[in-house]
């Protein structure tokens, strides 16, 4: 039986009878929500429902026309892609609530199929509307048949057994170059190995051949908008309420005669299914399909789209994936990545640091802190500010370049900093009140330094370090995700 | 295919087996407490193989020894498995205790977000180069048993793990501690009822479990030298697979899934393909979990309701 927070009791302080605790007290919960995010987080629950999808396809519709560069619309296009993956997992994690990690091998088998069906490999050309739904069917068929061991456990078994076979799936593909069938000597080529497939057909609709970017971004934007308004229709019809039955309390489901299993496995099915059509699309724009393409960062970074923006959340997880796609992207320069950093850690600090007058004096405490280290350090040790920001350059930069040490050689005093940080994030957890507060400036101190000294030279590592952070950090903060709302939990 | 190369595969994969049971252990360990699967735990062993890298290299290297070997062997893996349980007590305190009564899915997703924290770490601090113990130089020794010749560093491997099982063994069955842990698996509330500090026995169970992890890391680094930031992710799984087929929970039926997981991959390289025994791996997990879901010594969960 869980504690009732005093916040939570009914006015006279105690508990009402008769009254669910959390229902009863939702009206003072909400007026509680105050400050920004409280006003944003109101303010988000009372858009409708349709607004998310007509934002989403307005601004893709006009998107294309915002820009000539084929970089950007490929982001754009990988946004989408991303999008797509992150609604086809929010069916199986968000609703089913079953941890599929094996998500990102269904994309890969998608990818693969298309480009086996559709290439110059087996001289098969079939066209774009034969291929895909073999492709859907074939990737359904598949997710069932991995489905089907888990029945007799826990879901548990299913997380491990769906994260095996990402990994077989990789092996598999790079390996599958050189297969001896049992009916004679001479080996198959069927994945093309380490090298991959490539001169792919493009798609082909309508008698249309999709070649540039842009189509394959107005495609893709079709299919975010029939995958949302099909999981809105999805998740109010019957097997949808079943699924987010299933998900609460698999037990309670069964007794209500809700055929658990098949609903695991129905749900199981949608989503390969989803993952294999994105993963034809996927592999039609870039013409190839690699085995590199399908590795396990991947899947941490479709996790972190659906978590961010909330677990069964639809217009959550598509602004999730989308904006994990730009921030990724925008990681890969150091310039616009340290922008990105000071922006996010200042976003961070007014949201979550009330008064104004608190956070005004923590960021003048570490703005002097820096600004005396440096001067300090710099005066008894000059080889510690003397290799300048990297790229120091626009207003943030030089003002960086004053305020945080950047000795010449990095390395290994980046590295120790790194453990420290850690370790002083870890403690800062640990306190409260006032104590917190102070010792955070020194914290956001070190982070900066780690940033600039070692982080930012490796931006790929740093993708997955951010990433992995996220996820650990949302789920003991905030379980259903930045915008999803509170769920109702009876103990 | 004569009998020595049968017995040469014997060896390796008793090798092998003993360096995933370790990991089974700490897998089923935490498994029967907190019913979560900690997907970090790989994690926990390739940061213990680097911790044993990093003592070796600390002590002079293998070439130059500042001290005998059975010392630098001692402090190895005495690093390495303070080390590891150390990694294993901080991801509790700080990941998963929050968690501990939240959906379950919350605790498994945490883990994997770990798992990805503790890869990119180790590949930020140490690089993404293999490292290796070159144990040739400071253990070269060998012993011919049947035609089959057997390096010394196999058999400290082995008995080395057998002695610690038989440790395990013996803490959870005799010791007052291993009560408690047998108490709080069977039911955490009922065990609070009944004064056992249960988060002390939580941070026991992860001590120990990430421990062993750490020395199965420095054993798989001295015999089969490759350390490196990737190697827990497969180990993990291995290890994952060899708690079940002995059935999760169970500490002899880990013991036994090791052994058998690295009997079976060590068969199948010699005499299928090296390139798919994972495969092999994942199709022994996938028929044990349809003929015989609890494993080969695991209890029936029976659920009252």
């Amino acid at each position: 039986m869980a504690q009732i927070p005093r916040d939570e009791q009914g006015p006279s302080g105690q508990p009402r009878i008769g009254t669910d605790d959390w229902v009863a007290s939702v009206e003072e919960r909400r007026a509680a929500r105050t400050g920004l995010s409280g006003r944003l987080l109101d303010r988000w629950e009372r858009v409708p429902l349709w607004a998310p999808l007509l934002a989403v396809v307005a601004f893709g519709a006009v998107f294309p026309y915002l820009t000539d560069s084929d970089y950007v619309l490929r982001v754009g296009f990988n946004a989408l892609v991303f999008a797509l993956l992150a609604l086809g997992l929010n069916i199986v994690v968000g609703y089913a609530g079953l941890l599929d990690l094996g998500y990102i091998a269904f994309f890969g088998f998608g990818a693969y199929a298309y480009a086996i069906l559709s290439s110059n490999k087996f001289d098969l050309h079939l066209p774009t509307l034969a291929a895909l739904p073999i492709v859907i069917a074939a990737s359904a068929l598949l997710g069932l048949l991995l489905g089907l061991p888990s029945r007799r456990v826990t879901g548990d078994y299913l997380a491990i057994v769906t994260l095996f076979f990402a990994q077989i799936f990789v092996t598999f593909t790079t390996n599958a170059n050189r297969i001896v069938p049992p009916w004679s000597d001479e080996p198959i080529d069927l994945t093309g190995g380490p090298n991959g497939i490539s001169g792919l057909d493009p798609f082909s609709l309508f008698g249309v051949d999709a070649i540039e970017v842009s189509s394959y971004f107005y495609i893709a934007l079709v299919l975010v908008t029939l995958g949302m308004l099909g999981l809105y229709i999805l998740s109010e019809s019957r097997t949808g309420r079943a699924w987010k039955a299933v998900r609460e309390d698999p037990l309670a489901a069964e007794a209500m005669t809700i055929p658990v299993n098949r609903l695991k496995l129905l749900a199981f099915a949608f989503g390969a299914a989803t993952a294999g059509l994105t993963g034809s699309l996927f592999a039609a724009q870039q013409i190839g399909v690699f085995p590199q393409n399908f590795e396990l960062p991947l899947l941490i970074t479709i996790y972190a789209m659906v978590i961010l923006g909330g677990a069964g959340s639809i217009p959550g997880v598509v602004i999730g994936a989308i904006t994990i796609t730009v921030v990724l992207e925008v990681l890969r320069g150091p310039a616009d990545a340290r922008v990105l950093f000071y922006a996010a850690i200042a976003l961070g600090l007014a949201i979550g640091i009330r008064p104004w007058r608190r956070l005004a004096a923590l960021l003048v405490g570490t703005l002097a802190l820096g600004l005396v280290l440096n001067v300090l350090v710099g005066a008894i040790w000059p080889r510690a500010t003397a290799r300048g920001a990297a790229e120091g350059e626009g207003f943030v930069g030089s003002l960086v370049e004053a305020w945080v040490l950047t000795p010449t050689e990095p390395g290994d005093i980046g590295n120790v900093a790194f453990v420290v940080l850690i370790a002083a994030v870890l403690g800062l957890t640990l306190l409260r009140g006032t104590w917190r507060l102070v010792a955070l400036a020194p914290t956001l101190y070190l982070a900066a330094f780690v940033w600039e000294n070692r982080l930012i030279f490796q931006p790929s590592v740093t993708r997955l370090l951010i990433l992995g952070a996220l996820l650990v950090v949302l789920m003991n903060a905030r379980p259903q995700g930045l915008l999803g709302t509170t769920r109702v939990e009876i103990t | 295919m004569d009998g020595t190369f049968l017995l040469q595969q014997l060896v390796n994969g008793l090798t092998l087996g003993s360096v995933y049971a370790l990991i089974a252990l700490g897998y089923s360990l935490v498994y029967g407490i907190l019913k979560l699967l900690n997907f970090a735990h790989g994690e926990v062993y390739m940061i213990g193989a680097f911790i044993g890298y990093f003592v070796l290299i600390g002590l002079g290297g293998p070439d130059a020894l500042a001290v005998p070997v059975v010392v630098a062997l001692t402090l190895m893996f005495l690093a390495a498995m303070l080390g590891a349980g150390l990694l294993g007590v901080l991801i509790e305190r700080f990941a998963y205790r929050r968690l501990r009564n939240a959906p379950r899915i919350a605790p498994l997703i945490t883990a994997l977000g770990v798992s990805f924290f503790l890869q990119s770490t180790a590949l930020l601090l140490f690089g993404a180069r293999f490292r290796s113990y070159s144990t040739f130089e400071f253990l070269g020794g060998a012993v011919t048993v049947g035609g089959v010749r057997i390096s010394a560093t196999r058999i400290l491997v082995v008995a080395a793990a057998f002695s610690l099982m038989v440790v395990l063994t013996l803490l959870v069955g005799r010791t007052t501690l291993g009560k408690a842990m047998r108490a709080t698996a069977y039911d955490r509330e009922a065990a609070a009822m009944m004064g056992i500090d249960v988060d002390r026995v939580i941070v026991a169970t992860f001590l120990i479990g990430s421990a062993l992890a750490g020395a199965a890391g420095v054993m798989f680094g001295l015999v089969f030298f490759s350390v490196f930031h990737l190697m827990g992710f497969a180990a993990g799984l291995k290890g994952f697979t060899a708690a079940v087929v002995g059935g999760i929970g169970s500490i002899p039926g880990a013991m036994l899934g090791g052994l058998l997981i690295g009997l079976a991959e060590a068969f199948s390289a010699a005499y299928i393909s090296s390139t798919f025994q994972d495969l092999i791996v994942f199709l022994i997990l996938i028929a044990v979990m349809l003929f015989r879901p609890t494993g080969l010594l695991g209890k029936a969960d029976i659920r009252k309701v």
